[in-house]
């Protein structure tokens, strides 16, 4: 099971670095979501696949009765997915206004703030 | 997860004894949760003076002055106590979250908390009403809740949410005002940092699945008992990775140029200050805390990165022709100069005891365990410069382009004529960030450089000083040309000149309460400056503590494991 599911994780970062590379931001902005999906597998995967009893100990014991699943990675995922939605959210926002503004999703035309030709300082008064 | 059976006759009182704290938190221990709480308290009680726009300063200001109160009083405390923790929930370590502070910690958080209050009187007249409509002051608050959490944390998971979090507050700030130059900016500041937390987020999962913890104190001390172990090696790298893309260290720093100077010059300065120093400070807490033998392995990786950012920033610094622009390199270089500190080598303990005999070898081995120490102590002063000379100086240009109507060096001129006390304190920060004496930025660059020096590496020293060298000249001519200079012949109409200004703040200031608002907050930088320049002995004994902490962290180590780890 783990090495399914590492394959899946190696694949979903190769398509995510993939996409970063490019030049629109759209690809980008899908990239980044797969990123983000990559790296919750990869950690739900480092906890160690285990059996899926739940983390649940019955009222008359102390200690779980047999093997559970490990808890803790579900709850990083969680806060982990929790966050990059509302990121993925506000870069989606971000980029339409872009697009609205700059008539452009290429990231190669947006030299707004690096101007490409901009003459040399002052060299003297 | 073991399970060891029902058939253990454990109870269930032992069990909690075992996982949780019996008795209660003292509450002087409260202290510790406060930074943050404060932050996230008022952020969002000035978010509900939205229609009360003229009203949020009377707010925001005593809310960070109550913060900085409370830094120096978390500082004062560890000053005296040593490190302390508190465990969330009542939950023994390593099962709760921990929030931990050290000297480090302490150090980085009062200084923050220092140049919050200085750009937050600062913005109170040079922030639109528009603009604090849109939440100015609570996303200011949301992101020194981020930056004080990072700095609070003892669990490496909440460190990649602190991050997060004055992530998305710095979004906030940085799109205030939505002209095209600062989508076009943050566009490249949202992506470029993101990929950066994400890879953090990939460690701390590596982390997870080769440790089974997350606590910073019970990594440090398993990491010890796995010395030079390939996935921790791999942990490490990634981490100097992501954290290198945070503090915008060569070659990931693109994005700092591109971004950092198209906001208002005051969120300028509060990202300049605070946010790239973030990403130092988790760099020192990881690397040479947590992996002291990878860090070893690292360090002339780490050499070379920052040798070429001091020297990328220096000669960017110099290339430049817009003031803001130019300040953007310099922040660049002075991540150099900080992660220099953090290339010295670690000589393990091993070393010295196999020396033996030849105690000459030995000799050497303890000097440059030495030149860690100087150097490391040597960084947290220089980082703790930078984060209120980089404010500062940002926040002069602010005064300075809205007097000149324009940051570009072509276009200013005659300022020492108009304001020669703006003058004379951009002359004090621009000495200081060159790292010339009597200011701050001298000592630890003596520091640095004799501890580059004792630990055998002559080039990293050279470029410390080459790249102050080209700082101090790149000073010189914005000194030259925006101060000293007459006001330009190619004068050209206030109107223009404000069209022109990437900050579009403008051309005309209003007197009275501007200039005093936002001289206040400098003269309050300047004296630091001063002071730690001149009596550099009372900050240089908390660096060296700080310091000695991270080297050798048994402390921390003993307050989050209470005593016996």
């Amino acid at each position: 099971m783990e090495t399914v599911l590492s394959v899946a994780v190696a694949c979903l970062f190769a398509a995510a670095v993939y996409l970063i590379t490019s030049r629109r931001i759209i690809r980008m902005l899908l990239g980044v979501v797969l990123l983000g999906n990559a790296v919750n597998l990869l950690i739900f995967t480092a906890g160690r696949v285990g059996p899926a009893a739940p983390p649940i100990i019955p009222g008359n014991l102390s200690v779980p009765a047999s093997l559970i699943a490990n808890p803790l990675p579900q709850a990083l995922i969680l806060t982990a997915i929790v966050i990059s939605f509302s990121f993925f959210a506000f870069l989606l926002v971000l980029t339409y206004r872009t697009y609205e503004d700059l008539e452009t999703d290429n990231t190669d035309e947006m030299r707004l703030a690096e101007p490409e030709n901009e003459g040399l300082p002052p060299l003297g008064y | 997860m073991e399970a060891t059976g029902p058939t253990v006759e454990h109870s269930l009182e032992m069990l909690k004894a075992e996982a949780m704290l019996t008795a209660p938190v003292a509450a002087s221990d409260y202290l510790i949760v406060l930074p943050v709480l404060v932050c996230f308290l008022f952020g969002a009680g000035i978010l509900m003076m939205r229609k009360r726009v003229d009203r949020q300063a009377y707010v925001a200001i005593p809310g960070l002055v109550l913060l900085f109160a409370l830094d120096v009083a978390v500082l004062v405390k560890v000053a005296a106590e040593g490190p302390w923790t508190m465990m969330m929930g009542g939950w023994k370590p390593p099962f709760g979250i921990a929030f931990t502070i050290d000297m480090m910690g302490a150090l980085f958080l009062a200084v923050s908390g220092f140049v919050a209050l200085a750009c937050g009187i600062y913005a109170v007249a040079s922030v639109s009403p528009t603009e604090r409509r849109y939440g100015f002051f609570p996303f200011m608050f949301l992101m020194m809740g981020g930056v004080s959490g990072a700095f609070l944390t003892g669990d490496v998971f909440n460190l990649y949410v602190w991050f997060e979090v004055l992530l998305i507050g710095s979004f906030g700030l940085l799109i205030l005002g939505s002209r095209h130059e600062q989508l076009d900016g943050a566009t490249k500041y949202c992506f470029l940092n993101l990929v950066g937390t994400t890879l953090f987020l990939i460690a701390t999962g590596y982390l997870y699945g080769v440790f089974g913890t997350l606590n910073m104190a019970d990594i440090a001390i398993k990491a010890a008992a796995m010395q030079n172990d390939s996935a921790v090696y791999t942990i490490g790298a990634l981490y100097l990775a992501s954290l290198s893309l945070k503090a915008a260290a060569f070659p990931l720093h693109f994005w700092l140029p591109a971004s950092y100077h198209t906001p208002r010059f005051v969120v300028s300065a509060l990202f300049a200050g605070l946010l790239t120093k973030v990403g130092v400070y988790a760099l020192i807490r990881l690397l040479l805390m947590l992996f002291p033998a990878e860090h070893a392995g690292l360090a002339p990786v780490i050499g070379w990165i920052a040798g070429l950012t001091m020297m990328v920033g220096a000669l960017g610094a110099l290339a430049q022709s817009d003031l803001r622009r130019l300040l953007n390199y310099t922040v660049v270089s002075g991540i150099g100069t900080i992660m220099a500190g953090l290339a010295l080598p670690q000589v393990a303990a091993v070393m010295v005891a196999q020396a033996g005999p030849a105690g000459e070898l030995a000799a050497a081995a303890a000097t440059q365990a030495g030149a860690l120490q100087t150097g490391l102590s040597g960084s947290i002063y220089y980082a703790l410069h930078s984060i209120v000379v980089m404010t500062a100086l940002y926040l002069t240009a602010g005064v300075a382009s809205s007097l000149a109507g324009s940051s570009s060096l072509a276009l200013m001129g005659g300022l020492w004529r108009r304001t020669p006390l703006l003058a004379a304190l951009m002359l004090v920060f621009l000495f200081a960030v060159s790292g010339l004496p009597p200011f701050s930025g001298f000592w630890p660059k003596v520091a640095l450089v004799r501890a580059t020096i004792v630990a055998d590496m002559p080039w990293l020293a050279a470029a410390i000083l080459v790249s102050g060298f080209l700082l101090t000249v790149a000073s010189a001519r914005v000194f030259a040309l925006a101060f000293w200079r007459p006001v330009p012949e190619t004068d050209i109409p206030a109107s223009a000149g404000a069209a022109s200004s990437p900050a579009g703040h403008p051309a005309v200031p209003a007197p009275g309460l501007y200039g005093a608002m936002s001289l206040l907050p400098l003269l309050g930088l300047a004296v630091f400056v001063l002071a730690a320049g001149v009596w550099p002995e009372w900050l240089a004994r908390l660096t060296d503590v700080a310091a000695a902490g991270v080297i050798d962290p048994s402390a921390y180590l003993s307050s989050v494991f209470g005593g016996a780890p």
